[in-house]
């Protein structure tokens, strides 16, 4: 398969309010990358996350989007909220409505659209769970509930921020083994924001570090060997 | 039975029905929404503001609607831009706007009229304040709401269930939340004058809660809270007609009722 660039930062600098909180970055993800976001609290990894989904402006530089890509055909897994844990809504309500972006008017979703939800269900093993309540799932179901609708609104990049924050262990491996499926044998890229280094170093092919106003990208095996690898990385790998 | 056939013939309480219905019906529809965004007390809020709108009106010998409608709109999108811009707490601003409101509202009054009947009716509702031309209004107005929630019904939940999901997939969220705030502030505004500014934010709270403890899937809740709000006001216009007790506070007794029937039902479901 060819690898082709879904999406590219070329000398971007990001932050708010004319304070730059990222300088001059350069990376790209290509289609089939594992790409896991590091740094400690604050180093402005949410900041990054923004940009990419288009929701902050960068102050200096561009970041292009592949076109099949553009605005509402991002796979976004965000951080949950209170307000959800408690939501009156079927599982097949909430994984559908991953199908709305800025452009349809409809009061209805089509046949191939309930298809194509039934089938991310089906991937990720919660399609027996479809008319249950969200707020009755474990915690790890949930993931996967939101992860069957950031499925519904992209197929080839997911974004996920955090995923594993609030899970077990066992549901953190499940869902660690979920995204590799999907990278490896759906050929879904993935870029995920994490503060779990140790399977961040196992799944990931390229990491990106963020570190005060400074920031490393490269693989596995050249951040560990990076300062930055050998401070954060603990080797641990 | 004669009894009841007798209320129909008296037209302020057909316009008290036909206004109260499409309001209340508006309100738990918007509610849902409301106290799943933990949002609920800003009927509460835009009430105590519509009250203080109304105090100036009549100061100033103004029809009440046309003034109090702008200026909770108005409201609405403060409070929503408060809680979004600013690290005031929703409910915190929530709290300040309603009481600073309602402070100039009973200020005024007392520096005009005084605590005359009229004031009276605005803080606790009185079937008799509409006129024909306030339920062509009301008509209207509910109809508009009623309309775009159902056209924006599958935005509405994707923005409540999940903001940030919706922002990232292209869904224009802050134009939702604010047309979420203008309706509800036309919502208030109509039903205020019913069932009073003290009490017209229950007829948001109460069938959305009741809802949500039966049902699972945000659909039937939505059907649901709606029906029962429909119910439920009937049921107290009716009852405030027979024992004659005031309207509002008669209807939120029967919301209070369905609400602990709910729990009750629920505590059955899972013995």
């Amino acid at each position: 398969m060819e690898k082709k660039i879904l999406l590219e930062c070329r000398d971007v600098s990001l932050g708010y309010e004319g304070q730059p909180i990222w300088e001059h970055l350069d990376f790209a993800v290509h289609s089939g990358d594992y790409l896991c976001i590091v740094g400690e609290n604050g180093s402005g990894k949410s900041t990054l996350l923004k940009s990419l989904l288009g929701l902050l402006k960068p102050l200096h530089g561009a970041i292009t989007m592949a076109p099949s890509l553009r605005r509402g055909a991002i796979g976004y897994l965000p951080q949950q909220t209170k307000a959800q844990k408690d939501f009156p809504a079927t599982v097949s309500e909430v994984v559908l409505s991953g199908f709305l972006s800025a452009r349809k008017w409809r009061f209805f979703y089509s046949g191939a659209e309930k298809a194509q939800a039934l089938m991310n269900m089906g991937k990720l093993g919660i399609l027996e769970l479809k008319d249950k309540c969200y707020r009755e799932l474990s915690g790890g179901q949930q993931q996967r509930v939101l992860l069957a609708r950031a499925l519904c609104a992209a197929g080839e990049l997911l974004i996920l921020d955090e995923p594993v924050t609030g899970l077990d262990p066992t549901a953190a491996q499940d869902l660690y083994r979920t995204l590799e499926y999907l990278n490896k044998s759906e050929g879904i890229a993935i870029v995920m924001v994490t503060h779990d280094i140790r399977s961040a170093l196992r799944c990931a092919t390229t990491i990106l570090h963020a570190g005060q106003r400074q920031w490393f990208c490269g693989s596995v095996e050249e951040y560990l060997a990076s300062p930055y690898g050998k401070r954060f990385g603990g080797g641990r790998a | 039975m004669s009894l009841l056939l007798e209320m129909f013939t008296y037209p302020f309480i057909l316009r008290a029905f036909i206004v109260g219905i499409l309001v209340s019906l508006c309100a738990a529809l918007l509610g849902v929404s409301l106290v799943l965004k933990r949002y609920s007390m800003i009927g509460d809020g835009l009430s105590h503001v519509s009250f203080g709108a109304l105090a100036i009106a009549m100061a100033c010998g103004w029809a009440p609607l046309p003034v109090s409608i702008p200026v909770v709109i108005a409201a609405a999108l403060f409070l929503l831009r408060l809680t979004e811009r600013s690290r005031i707490g929703a409910d915190a601003a929530i709290a300040v706007v309603s009481a600073s409101a309602l402070a100039i509202g009973v200020v005024v009054t007392s520096l005009t009229t005084g605590m005359t009947t009229d004031v009276d009716s605005y803080m606790f509702g009185s079937i008799l304040a509409m006129d024909r031309s306030d339920v062509v209004l009301s008509v209207i107005l509910c109809a508009a709401v009623l309309v775009l929630f159902v056209l924006c019904y599958h935005k509405l939940f994707a923005i409540t269930f999940d903001e940030s999901f919706s922002r990232a997939t292209g869904v224009k969220v802050n134009w939702y939340n604010t047309l979420l705030s203008v309706l509800t502030a036309l919502t208030i505004v109509l039903g205020m004058q019913m069932c009073g500014a003290m009490l017209i934010s229950s007829l948001v709270i109460f069938p959305a809660l009741t809802a949500m403890r039966l049902f699972k899937s945000f659909r039937s809740v939505v059907i649901c809270a709606g029906a029962l709000s429909v119910v439920c006001f009937c049921a107290g216009l009716t009852g405030s007609y027979l024992i004659s007790t005031p309207v509002g506070a008669t209807v939120v007794l029967v919301d209070l009722a369905a609400f602990l029937l709910s729990c009750m039902v629920q505590r059955l479901r899972h013995k």
